[in-house]
């Protein structure tokens, strides 16, 4: 191509709402005014992954790479990089190391990550097809509508070991099998893009990073399994992710690359967009079917599976959306290297959305079997503000804990299943010395039991009795049997609960109760919070020997409740003292005491 | 249910933009959420007389429309603030002090979460991961993401938005 530079601008929903649009637009009047329009082109890609440091831009060849991006930097960039080939030292991403300026690729947030899922993400715009058609886009359906029979296809599946990124883990080329096995007038395509995890945006940066590949492979799951239809079920709360997958679609049609006759072949395969509307049990596939359909989203008791009963009563396949992702380059680099990338049981790479207290909080994509370390201390830069590391939850509400015992182990579905956790769709929530252990659980409790959709009682009276234990516990009111409380209703409503998200529920208490069992006992038994962090066992104090007067906590307090004259020293009145901390942070001179 | 009953009867009606879209849709399997969105879309929530009004254009029972509502969160019955907020309390934001943001909105606005203020200007809701976890805490005003909200910031953040 005859530009001699390319400016990369993430576009994905964090930096777009970080003035990156603004940004973008300021660029391109940069460009215009400096004359440049012919040397530079400007592309709008998805998410760079590197959320903590956006809006960012990354100028090729040379792959410069800029953080924290404004559009008052715009001219900069074009009146210096672009025309005088000036690098902007100031905006450049710089490392703690001694030569700074790392090539993008070279920057350790990206040096021990493998791209497979997120290939095209931040490097393609998602707008535009031709894009994607250049980095092998849809070269997987042509050479499975061409040279290739659906037993291949599935056969290629089968043996390149993949297994559902939704959570479970189940091996996609068997689900495909199922349903290719069963004969039915209609089958179904079905995407599950729902999400629900609360703190992950994996799958909503692939769709909007790159929604053509999971276009892609759900007309190949089509072909496969004699599909004409498509739905993709996605959360409402992803306008963006909406929009670029109507985009797209709309431009597949117009390529002939999905709709009637794709590519000139006797196959038909059209997708159609259904939205959820703020259910998180709807993203279990029997709930998702049902809302499909229209209907109030409860989940119903398999078997049957939807492979083989599904949508309307009809054969249905349903994935995840990293899942698809995965297929195109499958079938495009063969079973053979896919299974050759990751650990025995689990194949290819993971993509988890790393946040919490982690320095550099983004979008990774690891090979199964990457250690916690690698993707704490080497990806992520280790925790924030210099604290400690105590926990990493992965799983989300469904999930357990990670602790730093198990910070060597090699991460797949197994071992995360072996030490009380699982992979999940791919939240992993890093966690440091101020966060406790018994408030986390709390927080995924009250979210479990506000999500679950009350069909079955384990799951909706278990769950709520679960949380009213908790909610004692972190108030200082726990009863010396609570525990074994816990652990008995925990073990009911796995056995009983109808669905995934009862039987599930009860995991980030048995996962915590089980590492952290101290710091429950001292909530329990002393009546305190280890970590500080349970506002009913806390009360600010200030140090009278050690508070200067200097009024700085007074003029911070939300509810006015430190009195005192300056230059003597202040009191706090517990009665109206609301424990927001604020006087803690502002207190220069450690007089104001936590405990 | 007791909101249904509640709700005085106003002078809502269904535009003609939205009857072609339920007509586009009337013989689409499954139509009803789709509906429904459309619907909140236009008036903000789903006014209790369209609700009759979409019963009848899809030969629904209006028992099974309501059904539907009261299932999804994201389908209100009573009508939000002339500006809606939103703070995250997904994981990631509630790890970084999401609650402390939601408690200081609250005492700033007076009213608790999912209740309109009497002067009809704000409503503050509670949501889960809007996908901005790097920026965590997040808040949203109006749709507009504020991300690392500091609990100093909410005083101004609402004074610019009053009245808009
Ligand atoms: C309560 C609950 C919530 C779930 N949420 C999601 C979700 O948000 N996204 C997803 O892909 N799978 C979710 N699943 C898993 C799905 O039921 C299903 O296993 C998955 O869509 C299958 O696709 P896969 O084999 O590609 O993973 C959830 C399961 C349960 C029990
Ligand atoms: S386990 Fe919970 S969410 Fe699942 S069917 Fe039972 S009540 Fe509903
Ligand atoms: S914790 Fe908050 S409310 Fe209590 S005294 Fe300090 S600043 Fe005031
Ligand atoms: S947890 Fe708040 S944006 Fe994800």
């Amino acid at each position: 191509m005859a530009y001699k530079n390319y400016i990369l601008v993430c576009a994905g929903t964090a930096c777009e709402s970080n003035k990156g649009k603004a940004l973008y637009e300021a660029l391109e009047k940069e460009i215009k005014s400096a004359g440049v329009e012919t040397e530079v082109q400007l592309v709008k890609t998805g998410c760079f992954g590197f959320c903590e440091q956006g809006p960012m831009v990354k100028i090729l060849p040379d792959e410069s790479f800029y953080v924290k991006v404004g559009p008052k930097d715009a001219h900069e960039i074009i009146a210096e990089h672009i025309v005088k080939g000036r690098k902007v030292e100031r905006l450049l991403y710089k490392e703690n190391k001694p030569d700074g300026d790392p090539r993008s690729n070279d920057i350790s947030f990206y040096r021990k990550q493998l791209r497979i899922v997120l290939r095209n993400c931040a490097v393609i715009n998602p707008e535009i097809i031709d894009e994607y058609i250049a980095r092998d886009g849809y070269a997987a359906l042509e050479k499975a509508l061409f040279d290739m029979t659906p037993d291949q296809v599935v056969n290629e599946i089968v043996e390149s070991g993949l297994r559902g990124r939704g959570g479970a883990g189940f091996p996609t080329g068997r689900k495909w099998l199922f349903t290719k096995n069963t004969t039915a007038d209609q089958k179904y395509i079905v995407c599950n893009a729902d999400e629900g995890d609360p703190g992950a945006y994996m799958d909503r940066s692939v769709l909007e990073g790159d929604p053509h590949s999971v276009l892609e492979a759900m007309s190949i799951a089509g072909y496969t399994v004699g599909a004409s239809k498509g739905f993709i079920y996605i959360r409402a709360e992803y306008p963006l992710a909406i929009d670029r997958l109507n985009t797209a679609m709309a431009q597949a049609r117009e390529y002939g690359l999905l709709g009637n006759k794709i590519l000139g072949t006797d196959f038909s395969f059209d997708i159609e967009i259904r939205l959820g509307a703020g259910a998180f049990v709807c993203g279990e596939e029997t709930a998702l079917l049902a809302s499909i359909e229209g209907k109030r989203g409860m989940p119903v008791p398999r078997p049957p599976f939807p492979a083989v009963k599904g949508l309307w009563g009809k054969p249905t396949v349903i994935n995840n959306v990293e899942t698809y992702a995965n297929i195109p380059v499958i079938l495009l680099k063969g079973a053979k290297w896919f299974n050759s990338i990751g650990t025995e049981t689990s194949k290819g790479t993971k993509v988890f959305a790393l946040t919490g207290k982690i320095n550099n909080s983004g979008l990774i994509e690891v090979p199964m079997g990457t250690t916690l370390r690698d993707i704490i201390y080497d990806i992520g830069g280790g925790i924030a503000n210099g604290k400690k590391f105590k926990a990493a939850q992965t799983g989300g509400p469904s999930g357990g804990c990670i602790t730093p015992a198990f910070l060597d182990t090699p991460i797949d579905y197994e071992t995360l299943q072996s030490i009380g956790s699982m992979m999940g769709s791919g939240g992993m929530i890093v966690m440091d010395e101020d966060d406790c252990m018994v408030d986390v659980t709390k927080f995924y409790l009250d979210f479990t039991v506000d999500e679950s959709c009350g069909k079955c009682a384990p799951c909706r009276i278990g769950g709520r009795t679960c949380y009213n234990i908790l909610d004692r516990i972190s108030k200082g009111q726990g009863k010396p049997d609570d525990l074994q409380k816990l652990k008995d209703i925990g073990h009911a409503m796995r056995k009983a609960s109808l669905c995934g998200l009862g039987q599930t529920a009860p995991n980030p208490f048995m996962s915590t109760m089980k590492y952290f069992e101290e710091e429950y006992r001292a909530h329990i038994e002393d009546r305190k919070c280890p970590a500080g962090k349970c506002k009913e066992l806390l009360s600010y104090t200030i140090d009278e020997a050690a508070c200067v007067g200097c009024t700085a906590c007074a003029r911070k307090c939300p509810v006015a409740c430190i009195s005192g004259t300056v230059k003597k020293p202040h009191t706090i009145d517990q009665s109206k003292c609301i424990k927001c901390g604020q006087c803690f942070t502002a207190c220069k001179f450690d007089a104001v005491k936590k405990g | 249910m007791r909101a249904i009953l509640e709700e005085p009867m106003s002078e809502n009606k269904l535009p003609a933009e939205l009857i072609n879209f339920i007509n586009e849709w009337k013989d689409k399997q499954g139509n009803l959420i789709m509906v429904l969105h459309r619907v909140q879309e236009h008036f903000g929530y789903i006014p209790r007389e369209i609700a009759f009004e979409v019963a009848e254009l899809l030969n629904t029972p209006v028992a099974k429309i309501y059904g539907v509502i009261t299932f999804y969160h994201l389908f209100k019955l009573t009508k939000p603030g002339r500006n809606q907020i939103a703070v995250c309390m997904g994981t990631a934001c509630y790890l970084k002090g999401g609650e402390d943001i939601i408690l200081e909105i609250e005492r700033q606005l007076g009213v608790g979460l999912n209740t309109v203020t009497p002067d009809g200007e704000f409503s503050v809701e509670a949501v889960r991961c809007i996908g901005c976890c790097g920026l965590a805490p997040v808040m949203t005003v109006n749709g507009e993401v504020f991300g690392s909200v500091k609990t100093a910031q909410l005083k101004k953040i609402l004074e610019q938005t009053r009245g808009k």
